[in-house]
């Protein structure tokens, strides 16, 4: 089921069911976007679409919006990334224990999965990645470290990801890669971007 | 060309941003009272979208190491050129050599510095904004700095005086109910209380005191899309009014968006002053 609701004039909140539902809408969208829109931001539940008051109104949005068919998982295409990864992390071990794993294990079901980004957010360039082992699953660390460096890859919750710069973080840390996941010189400037299909490769 | 004697306690580069890579997780950045840097533009004879300096509480002072057409707009601040007070507002020519030294505003946060041309910085996806947040655009202003003026006219300047209302002592913002507002019991404490604007407030948001909003949901909001002017309350209930640098996604709920006729007003509160809110309708 979809509400809609407004945020400020220039913008509606679109709230779905869950994570597979925003990524079949946002692709639905984004192959037919109803007029005025500007730009879409999907997250973990909702997409945010703002849009230009002069050229429509909240109410003719979200009826355009309404009338959209969400696309089903098999329909949702995007451009298959592949990361090389040497998996070196600071937390493997860590991870390998919680999971009652060996490394090797952990290593190979994180790059068996075929993952998929479904939105950006956190620092630019920074993709939430869908597809993880539900073995791997495990919350936040207690206390994030100041400086994860960019390119570490990592996991939190459902989630897996490639710190695009060097910032705090609070994610396990599998590995790094040398792939550049952000570089304002190159357009996209983003290696991810929502709906890209991911694949992460040893070294 | 200017080159900056003093940056004062804080001033950046700033256009009208980069629109168009929120999905990026990049935020749109640029003036956080984009009204007043489209009136210096305009005054100047410039495209609205020209970058300028953006100066937080005032203190800024350059040599121009050229003759220009500059415009002051925003916070009301003394402003004193090659030893003569000049007006905000109002273009003024500028010989090669001559100083200008601003003071501190005696009303508002934020004074904007358009010259004809536009400061001719290199862009970061089409902008020539500092986003504090993301870290994009250019390093905030230094002393020694020089920027070279660009080609962004559209005409001649050819208006002497922009009259422009005082800032309100106690502004009253306007603001849409939503998304979030069923996270709260009601939100009658924002629209009948006054907060207070706490120091910690910068170009990300502005941190409000005052009548507490009570949530009525427990647990956690999934991050989401957040529009400029958000107000985003944490759990203590305090709202935070998200201003041009403001996170692309938050994980706390939005009780009400300031309308976008408003924000330039919110980019003017400074510290200690008050603030009222008053609902409107989105449509």
């Amino acid at each position: 089921m979809m509400r809609i609701r407004p945020a400020g004039e220039t913008a509606a909140l679109v709230e779905v069911d869950d994570l597979a539902q925003v990524t079949g809408l946002h692709t639905a969208l984004r192959a037919d976007p109803p007029a005025g829109v500007a730009e879409f931001v999907p997250a973990a539940r909702t997409i945010l679409v703002t849009y230009d008051p002069a050229v429509t109104s909240f109410d003719r949005l979200a009826a355009g919006i309404e009338r959209t068919r969400i696309a089903p998982a098999d329909e949702v295409s995007g451009s298959l990334v592949e990361i090389p990864v040497r998996y070196d992390g600071a937390d493997l071990a860590a991870v390998a224990d919680a999971a009652g794993l060996s490394q090797e294990e952990v290593v190979r079901r994180h790059q068996s999965a075929d993952y998929r980004v479904a939105f950006c957010g956190f620092a630019p360039g920074f993709g939430y990645l869908t597809g993880l082992d539900p073995v791997l699953r495990l919350p936040r660390k207690e206390t994030p470290r100041t400086r994860v460096p960019a390119g570490s890859v990592a996991i939190a919750g459902e989630f897996s990801a490639v710190y695009p710069t060097a910032s705090p973080g609070g994610w396990h840390l599998l590995g790094h890669s040398e792939l550049a996941m952000w570089d304002t010189d190159r357009d996209p400037p983003a290696a991810l971007a929502p709906g890209d299909r991911v694949r992460f490769v040893e070294r | 060309m200017i080159r900056i004697v003093r940056p004062g306690p804080l001033t950046t580069v700033q256009d009208l941003g980069r629109p168009g890579y929120l999905a990026l997780g990049v935020g749109t950045s640029g003036a956080a009272d984009r009204q007043s840097l489209r009136l210096a533009n305009r005054l100047v004879g410039n495209a609205e979208s020209a970058a300028g300096l953006e100066a937080t509480f005032g203190g800024l002072s350059m040599v121009f190491l050229e003759p220009a057409t500059i415009a002051l707009t925003g916070a009301p601040v003394p402003a004193v050129l090659g030893g003569r007070p000049v007006s905000m507002n109002s273009p003024i020519s500028v010989p090669s050599g001559a100083k200008l030294e601003l003071g501190r505003p005696s009303e508002g946060m934020r004074t904007y510095l358009a010259v004809r041309g536009g400061l001719d910085v290199p862009e970061v996806l089409g902008s020539r904004s500092t986003d504090v947040l993301s870290g994009l655009g250019p390093p905030k202003v230094a002393a020694g700095d020089v920027f070279p003026f660009g080609s962004a006219t559209v005409g001649p300047p050819n208006v002497d005086l922009a009259p422009v209302p005082r800032l309100p002592i106690e502004p009253v913002l306007r603001v849409v109910a939503g998304p979030r507002d069923d996270w709260f019991a009601s939100l009658r404490p924002l629209l009948t209380g006054r907060y207070e604007v706490s120091p910690d407030s910068n170009r990300v948001g502005v941190r409000l005191r005052g009548s507490a909003l009570e949530r009525v949901r427990s647990g956690e909001l999934p991050s989401e899309g957040m529009v400029t002017g958000s107000l985003q309350v944490p759990p203590d209930g305090q709202p935070v009014l998200f201003l041009a640098d403001h996170p692309v996604t938050g994980g706390y709920p939005v009780a009400a968006v300031v309308c976008s006729a408003d924000i330039s007003l919110a980019a003017q509160l400074r510290p200690g002053q008050s603030v009222r809110f008053r609902l409107t309708t989105a449509h």
